[in-house]
């Protein structure tokens, strides 16, 4: 799980906290976590460009900022063009003097509504081109601040209002988009999974992806009691779960090299991970093998491509 | 003490709708969203400080004691610290109105 | 007096826009934008122009790495026409609702369907209510000149608008005209380095961008319409100061031959110089006509236009754009500018020129002859697409 045993204790990290309590994300909101730990890995030298999205909202009600560091919201699906402009101004503004020249990390943060779908252009487009920027993609399956409708990143058979469970159909009909294979392919220096119920594990990933020379994704899983109809208490045990079944694997993909964060010789059972939670609860026997073929087989290639295939 | 947004003039507002003071919704308070709230039974804490990372509204902090405490100004009361907490030294109960 | 040079209009303006130590050109390929942003690219090839300057995604994407920059200090540069406006569009709302100077210059180009890559000024109609500081110009001079106007007004710190500098495609960016440049030293003085006001740097963090509940949107909406419209003075004041400069003075309405006019047409962008042509020869026939061009279209020129207009008998509107089911765009708004006066001229609408066809002097004195003939039959409420075959 983590190569720097140094860090291995809770408590090592900083106890500064750059996103502040009095957010108005809903109670046991993991997408909350997450960013408070991505805050915390940064630290004050960063500028974010944040998506619209759950994070944005509970975050930045007028005339009130849970941001300890510069942040700026502009639109819904520009957020990596956004940062292309905050990166590359920085860039000319130390070159020409106008400001003094330090580091400063440029990050950019969008849900998978704002990454997968209608920011995947604006992404790819900054990727393509190269700016030395971080783009953490906090996933919470749905389009969760409009009222939990499907995206692309929404699992198979997740119920949401616009898959919903129905006489014909069953919830989301197409299996999630593979966002980090995406960032994978457009070649970047580095490429990583995270969850917020293994922190230390999350805070290390994104450390070493902000000092990365280029552009670095980081896509980390979001667990939504409102949304995926779990109790708020189990949000951490969930994020578990979802790795230990193999759903949502922890891995890196530095230049191109594949490495898992955490490989596990038996998976737990698909059902341990949907039987807690509301959006899975229409799930038949047939579903749930199919999920849990598809899963396994899925996990199997990427054990293969990270030189541990049987 | 920032004003609540019903109280701003247009006059007042800064160039862009800015906001000037960093971090300032920590003024608001979302403690009174709960309905549990968690109490620690000392002798069983470690101090391991897991109540303390995974709460996802930074509610836990280190008293003089050493011991991480919610704050239940912000705490909302979700039970994530009470389930984390490897020896079970939190519980959460029925936040008793005040009286 | 600086050097003067015949140069396509797009080359003047990305001339400009080097002299004016831009930062950050984001770019994106669109007909007949094309030539500035060409030409930038190869300034700062060449190492003529230190910048950023780099080819983004989309359109949508161009002006949104504009408002990142903007937003972190830096003086950027952007420009599109058309489609790419249309798209762009959401974020053209939000640039001037953030107070984050910077400059677009539209190539004006119709927007499809059908599609055409040819020029009026259905585009930049479609972002009037955006709250841009918008100008229109009549030729490649005030192009050029309009780049360092822009950015000290926009720049300015009781101002802090982005602004938009209107060009007719082709009719304009793609013709060589006599362009005199400044020289470089004027324009530093004219121009200082971006200062501004609010900045996103860890050293002073702030947040932008907040979203606004009910309770509090009302507030800020005025504080922007507020801005906007007295930016007026400081915009007088800038071009004054320019003319100063150049001896080139530019006026929110410019009249020709108007003082004891009983018809006047009134135009915006390069309409205005072959309406003037069309003026003299209707002068030289005795007729009382004279012409209006309207340079400043946000904020609005209220009293501008009424001092010039109010007097006259019959106000002869020419459009370049439809506002389709309704009239044309600047005749509805010169309407309802003069419509709290007593005394005003009958208004007569035409659409002229969409998407490019030419129109000649003798074009305008056709219309002003079928306007001043229906204003005298009764008709008040006169709008027609003028040469429309069937």
């Amino acid at each position: 799980m983590t190569e720097n045993l140094n860090v291995f204790a809770v408590r090592t990290l900083t106890q500064k906290e750059y996103f502040t309590p009095g957010h108005r994300s809903c109670q046991g909101c993991a997408e909350a976590l997450a960013v408070r730990l991505v805050a915390k890995a940064l630290g004050g030298n960063v500028i974010i460009a944040n998506a619209t999205g759950c994070m944005e909202i509970v975050s930045s009600p007028l005339p009130y900022t849970a941001w300890r560091v510069p942040w700026f919201h502009v639109a819904f699906e520009n957020t990596a063009a956004v940062a292309s402009g905050i990166e590359s101004a920085l860039k000319v503004l130390m070159r020409k003097g106008r400001i003094p020249r330090k580091k400063i990390v440029t990050l950019a943060m969008g849900g998978d509504g704002g990454t997968a779908d209608i920011g995947l252009q604006a992404l790819s487009g900054a990727l393509e081109r190269g700016h030395n920027f971080l783009y953490v993609c906090t996933d919470n399956e749905a389009y969760m601040n409009t009222g939990i409708q499907r995206s692309s990143s929404t699992p198979f058979g997740a119920s949401t209002t616009t898959s919903p469970v129905g006489r014909v159909q069953m919830g989301q009909i197409t299996w999630k988009k593979n966002m980090p294979a995406i960032a994978a392919a457009h070649n970047i220096p580095y490429v990583a999974t995270a969850c917020p119920s293994y922190p230390i594990d999350l805070v290390q990933k994104v450390k070493k992806a902000a000092d990365i020379e280029g552009p670095a994704y980081v896509h980390i899983l979001s667990v939504c009691p409102t949304g995926w109809r779990s109790a708020p208490e189990l949000s951490i045990r969930l994020g578990r779960l979802a790795v230990e079944t193999g759903i949502f694997p922890l891995y890196e993909v530095e230049k191109g090299q594949y490495r898992l964060s955490i490989d596990f010789p038996k998976l737990k059972s698909i059902k341990d991970y949907t039987k807690l939670q509301g959006r899975f609860r229409h799930l038949t026997d047939e579903m749930i093998e199919e999920i849990e073929t598809r899963v396994h087989k899925e996990y199997e290639q990427l054990r293969a491509k990270a030189g541990k295939g049987s | 003490m920032t004003k609540p947004e019903s109280e701003w003039t247009w006059k007042e507002l800064p160039v862009g709708n800015v906001i000037l003071e960093p971090g300032n919704a920590s003024q608001y308070r979302t403690g009174d969203w709960k309905t549990l709230k968690p109490v620690l039974k000392k002798e069983l804490c470690i101090h391991c400080g897991l109540c303390y990372i995974f709460c996802p509204d930074m509610a836990y902090s280190l008293n003089e004691e050493n011991y991480f405490i919610a704050d239940l100004f912000y705490c909302k009361g979700c039970g994530i610290c009470a389930k984390e907490c490897p020896t079970g030294a939190i519980t959460m109960v029925l936040e008793e109105e005040e009286k | 007096m600086g050097k003067r040079i015949g140069m396509e209009v797009s080359i003047a303006a990305a001339e400009a826009v080097k002299q004016a130590n831009v930062d950050l050109i984001s770019a994106y390929p669109i007909t007949p934008q094309t030539h500035i942003v060409e030409h930038l690219s190869e300034l700062v090839a060449n190492g003529d122009l230190d910048a950023e300057f780099f080819c983004v995604e989309s359109e949508h994407s161009a002006l949104s790495v504009c408002v990142g920059a903007a937003a972190t200090g830096a003086r950027t540069f952007t420009c599109t026409s058309s489609q790419g406006l249309a798209l762009m569009s959401e974020i053209t709302y939000i640039a001037s609702g953030l107070r984050l100077p910077m400059l677009m210059i539209i190539s004006n180009r119709t927007i499809s369907a059908p599609l055409s890559i040819w020029n009026d000024h259905s585009d930049t109609m479609s972002i009037r209510d955006c709250g841009w500081i918008q100008f229109f110009v009549e030729n490649g001079q005030e192009v050029y000149d309009h780049v360092f106007v822009s950015y000290r007004l926009g720049e300015d710190k009781n101002v802090l608008f982005p602004v938009i500098i209107n060009m007719d495609g082709f009719i304009l960016s793609h013709v060589i005209e006599p362009i005199e440049l400044i020289e470089q030293e004027k324009i530093d003085q004219f121009l200082p380095p971006y200062q501004p006001v609010h900045q996103l740097h860890p050293d002073h963090p702030v947040t932008m961008g907040a979203f606004a509940l009910p309770a509090i949107f009302a507030e800020t909406k005025k504080a922007q319409e507020e801005a906007l419209r007295s930016s007026m003075p400081k915009i007088i004041e800038t071009w004054k100061a320019f003319g100063d400069m150049t001896g080139r003075y530019y006026h929110p309405v410019e009249t020709y031959k108007t003082e004891d006019a009983d018809t006047l047409l009134l135009t915006m962008g390069s309409f205005g110089e072959t309406a003037s042509v069309a003026v003299d020869k209707m002068r030289e026939e005795g007729r009382s006509v004279g012409l209006v061009k309207i340079r400043l279209w946000r904020p609005f020129p209220f009293d501008d236009l009424k001092q010039a207009t109010l007097h006259a008998k019959r106000l002869v509107v020419i459009d370049r754009a439809i506002s389709v089911g309704a009239c044309g765009p600047v005749a509805s708004e010169v309407k309802a500018a003069l419509y709290g006066n007593d005394r005003r001229p009958s208004v007569y609408n035409f659409v002229a020129g969409i998407s490019g066809r030419d129109v000649t002097p003798s074009d305008f004195i056709k219309m002003v002859d079928k306007a001043e003939l229906e204003i005298e039959e009764g008709n008040r409420e006169g709008y027609e697409i003028y040469g429309v075959r069937g």
